[in-house]
């Protein structure tokens, strides 16, 4: 067998495959980072783009599906509801692997009801948060996790204290609940991959600044800020379920987690004390963080155990598209029953 | 003798010749709501219905879950005249809140039912009294006092057993069937009954003039509830994705359709072929729908007006980027909470230009229980051929109250699935979402999950071309628009037809849609008698098809019949018929309780009276 010069992953396409149209988003809106880096996650895991759908809602973030994974559907719905159609689609093919970009207005705002519902049923999906503190697409308004006392150009000074949608997934039994920052594409990737590989719903809280209203040295969701304060809780590294793990390391300081489909991912601990798994001491941790004016990152809470939508609709094993009519049309005998018994 | 008649004439039953009335009168129950007498007076329903005499039965309930006051109307017509009637000939009172107030709503000549403890001073002398030992009989039926209340209710149905000799048996039949079987209970109720029946045989002379007698006219029919019938009418219609949020009246069409999808739709290991989710709002109901849709599901939602107002972001969006639904809409009436537990028409517009922007929505329009069975599996049909939300409005006389109908057919059509690529096909010929290849303003979909090259595309709400792509462009919209218009006018003469009796001699017609049927059928028999023939077209489906201007243009005047206040229906027709809009009248009452003949005779009897007092040719 010659070597291909040209990279193409296990199910023989090339980058190029997951690529969208250009983007129309401000030069240097984290949004963009964001995008290539799930173009890279999907092309090396080798996901088949048409088996992907990218849900979105209204915003420059929900905009962000188109570009990228030009061959995947494409659902761009309205301000704040990404989840319930999300939650549909999901339930009529399960096979699909569905990507939810969201905005933090679009989430913590209006869809703030729609989001918790989603992670209380385990909507088996990748929802991400593109999270810059404003609104970008109506120009600059405050948003709910802007920063309290924080002042911006138009606006003036913000006199409410933030949304931290972290804790609001975790208080919802989000079991898959991870924060990072578009500036990081080291640890963007590996978490995407952990959570594309994660069956149920998978929150991705990843700070995103927008260049245009919300990147002064003092916002918590600027460049500057984010790379000072940028608090990793570990060094994650994503080994997919057809390699094995070769490097030792130290128990001590690494810990292991099994995704559903087998794959794992190994967080070499920064801060030796943090268990992902408990549940009462993420939620400290956030609380405490946010009070030191830190930014936690990494995966935050991880519970593997609850059954997603999907299993606890106990659908058959097709997708309902793919049901014919013999499945889905019961027989004329069982109508004239129903009417024998009226 | 048309100008002497009086609303009254209409109204009540003849009584003042001195023979039995047999199989017509309405009997009326009230009672304070939760008291448990839903059980009694579907039973007494049942009876008679399954002694062939043509039965109705109407619930006008309070919204409130316990404590204010409830009546049950239940009307027996030889005729088989199912509409609602003011006049009430017998009445039971089990409410004292509202006892002094009922008991004028007595035909002269008619029967009072009471409870002996109640010690009413009643003072009408032109009605019998029938004093009931309910408190003595539910005592010593010996159940436990929390049972109390409903055991006392079954008193009433003894007493009105051997009153109107109802046979006892079936109403046995009917406590079984109405406990699903359940043997202890009916074994709870019927000795009640029965003590009922024989404590009145031995203390009571009947001196009012009221009977059934059994007939064959309810052969071959069933009774049933228009919500059950819209459930079991998706289930066959192949229904995979139910979104819904709780709303009176629709809430019955969610719970019929989870407890039959659970008997018919499931694999041989058990797993559900279809998906059932209580939504956390509408916003989110219509979310799903048009995700399930979208990926190739029968979706559907049942709901009601507020749910509606929530929808209609939803329900532009699926108009415009083309994805198909069923919202099931049962009516009551707004503007906002309105009356919540009382029947309108009020959505129509609401629904048929749901949401900002231009929109034109396919609405289905069922007009009886049978159609609410039809309709339900062939909205899927509808909105999967011409992909796009498609609006069914029942309303809360037709969903929630027992009708008699034939059993339902089944469907006769194999299922429509629309303009839907395969991998092959769009491997081999291409594919542009929004291209109108057949010139019928029908495009073709690819669904999710389909692995060809080109097979995917972007779905938004915002401009677009006919590939998908984002499009501000000025000719993209407008052509985009004016397909989306010729795609929903093509629909008009597919979907159904409106139902048409044209009576030639006839210079005046009707025309009504959904649940008013009942009402316009009898009116105009009634007019008929007293010299006044019509024509009537009951309106199925909007947009409404030319049939309804060709009517309109064959009578002297036509009178839209709808339950709202604005004649919402009247202007639709006006709207499409503007060289007409002079020939057809409104005739839109709306109050909360459904539409009677007797209205709807009187004002046409006004309407059409010349101004010499003679009605008009
Ligand atoms: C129902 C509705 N209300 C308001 C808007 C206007 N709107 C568009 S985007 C947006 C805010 C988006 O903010 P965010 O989700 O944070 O996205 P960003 O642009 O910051 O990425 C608003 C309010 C809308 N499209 N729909
Ligand atoms: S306005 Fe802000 S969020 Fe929108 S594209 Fe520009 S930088 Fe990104
Ligand atoms: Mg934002």
């Amino acid at each position: 067998m010659g070597k291909s010069r040209i990279n193409t992953n296990l199910i023989g396409l090339e980058k190029q495959d997951y690529k969208g149209s250009p983007t129309t988003l401000c030069a240097g809106c984290g949004h963009n980072s964001i995008s290539s880096q799930i173009i890279t996650a999907a092309f090396e895991l080798g996901l088949q783009p048409e088996q992907v759908i990218k849900i979105s809602g209204i915003g420059c973030s929900s905009k962000s599906p188109a570009y990228f994974m030009n061959r995947s559907f494409a659902f761009n719905s309205v301000h704040g509801r990404m989840p319930s159609v999300a939650s549909g689609a999901m339930l009529a093919n399960r096979n699909l692997v569905t990507i939810g970009i969201s905005g933090d207005g679009d989430t913590g705002s209006i869809g703030l009801g729609q989001f918790k519902h989603a992670m209380r049923r385990n909507t088996p999906m990748i929802y991400i948060v593109e999270n810059n503190g404003v609104y970008g697409l109506t120009k600059g308004q405050f948003s709910v996790t802007a920063d309290e006392g924080q002042n911006l150009k138009y606006y003036g000074k913000n006199d409410l204290p933030p949304l931290d949608l972290c804790l609001e997934a975790i208080v919802a039994d989000c079991g898959f609940v991870a924060r990072s920052f578009a500036g990081d594409p080291k640890q963007v990737r590996p978490l995407l991959k952990a959570a594309i590989s994660y069956d149920g719903a998978a929150l991705l809280d990843i700070i995103s600044p927008c260049v245009a209203f919300n990147n002064t040295s003092d916002s918590t969701k600027g460049y500057d800020w984010v790379k000072e304060h940028d608090d990793p809780l570990h060094d994650i590294t994503y080994i997919p379920i057809q390699e094995e793990v070769t490097t030792q390391y130290d128990p001590g300081d690494t810990s292991t987690v099994t995704l559903h489909d087998g794959s794992q991912i190994l967080l070499r601990k920064l801060d030796e004390s943090y268990d992902p798994t408990d549940k009462l001491g993420a939620i400290q941790a956030l609380q405490s963080a946010n009070n030191e004016e830190s930014l936690l990152t990494g995966l935050i809470y991880y519970d593997p155990n609850r059954p997603n939508l999907i299993q606890s609709e106990n659908l058959v094993e097709s997708p309902l598209v793919q049901l014919t009519t013999d499945a889905l049309r019961p027989n004329e005998e069982s109508l004239s029953q129903i009417m024998s018994n009226l | 003798m048309v100008n002497n008649l009086k609303v009254n004439d209409i109204n009540d039953i003849d009584v003042d010749q001195n023979i039995n009335i047999i199989n017509d009168f309405s009997i009326q129950v009230a009672t304070p709501n939760g008291s448990g007498s839903q059980t009694s007076n579907l039973v007494l329903l049942r009876s008679l219905f399954k002694m062939g005499i043509p039965s109705s039965g109407k619930n006008l309930f309070p919204s409130n879950i316990q404590g204010m006051p409830t009546w049950y109307t239940i009307r027996c017509s030889q005729e088989g005249y199912v509409a609602r009637r003011d006049s009430i000939q017998i009445m039971v009172l089990m409410n004292p809140e509202t006892a002094l107030q009922d008991i004028n709503n007595i035909q002269s000549g008619g029967v009072c039912l009471y409870p002996k403890s109640a010690k009413y001073n009643f003072d009408r002398e032109d009605i019998t009294y029938y004093p009931m030992p309910v408190k003595r009989l539910a005592k010593e039926s010996g159940v436990s006092s929390a049972l109390r209340p409903y055991v006392s209710n079954m008193v009433y149905v003894g007493v009105l057993a051997s009153v109107l000799s109802i046979d006892l048996l079936e109403i046995e039949s009917a406590l079984s069937w109405h406990f699903k079987g359940r043997q202890k209970l009916v074994d709870t109720n019927m000795p009640v009954i029965q003590a009922a029946f024989d404590w009145s045989r031995e203390n009571l002379t009947k001196t009012d003039r009221f009977q059934v007698e059994r007939t064959n006219s309810t052969d071959g029919t069933i009774m049933v509830d228009g919500n059950f019938a819209a459930a079991l009418g998706a289930i066959y219609g192949g229904v995979t994705v139910m979104a819904w949020y709780p709303i009176t009246p629709s809430t019955s069409l969610a719970d019929s359709l989870t407890e039959y999808a659970r008997l018919l739709r499931h694999d041989a290991e058990g797993h559900a072929t279809y998906s059932i989710i209580q939504a956390e709002d509408e916003l989110a109901a219509a979310g799903m729908i048009m995700g399930a849709g979208w990926a190739g599901a029968r979706a559907m939602t049942a709901t009601s007006g507020p749910g509606i107002s929530l929808m209609s972001e939803f329900a532009g969006f699926g108009y415009y980027a083309e994805i198909p639904a069923v919202i099931w809409d049962v009516q009551r009436v707004g503007p906002s909470t309105g009356l919540p537990t009382r029947v309108s028409q009020g959505d129509l517009t609401a629904c048929y230009w749901s949401s900002h922007g231009d929109t034109e929505h396919i609405c289905l329009l069922p007009g009886n229980v049978a159609e609410c069975f039809e309709f339900g599996w062939r909205a899927f049909d509808i909105a999967e051929q011409y992909q796009t939300p498609v609006f069914v409005l029942s309303d809360l006389d037709l969903g929630m109250n027992n009708w008699m109908t034939k059993p339902f057919n089944y469907p006769d059509k194999p299922m429509n699935r629309g303009k839907v690529l395969t991998a092959d096909q769009v491997n081999e010929n291409g594919f542009k979402r929004y291209f109108d290849l057949d010139g019928d303003g029908i495009p073709y979909r690819t669904l999710p999950g389909t692995v060809a090259n080109g097979a995917s595309y972007f779905t938004r709400g915002s401009g677009h071309d006919e590939s998908a792509k984002y499009s501000e462009d000025p000719l993209d919209y407008a052509t985009n628009m004016s397909r989306l218009r010729r795609k929903i006018d093509s629909s008009r003469e597919t979907i159904p037809a409106p139902i048409v009796e044209h009576n030639k001699t006839a210079s005046i017609g009707f025309v009504g849609f959904g649940s008013t049927d009942p009402a316009i059928i009898e009116a105009r028999d009634r007019l008929a008698v007293i010299g006044v023939a019509s024509s009537y077209l009951r309106i199925r489906a909007l947009p409404a098809s030319l049939t309804v201007s060709d009517f309109i243009a064959s009578h002297e005047r036509v009178y839209v019949v709808e339950m709202n206040i604005e004649g919402q229906l009247h202007k639709l027709i006006q709207i499409q018929s503007p060289e007409l809009a002079t020939k057809v009248l409104s005739l839109a009452h709306c109050d909360g309780l459904p539409l009677t003949a007797s209205y709807i005779v009187s004002e046409i009897l006004e309407q059409e009276r010349g101004p010499n007092g003679k009605i008009k040719d």
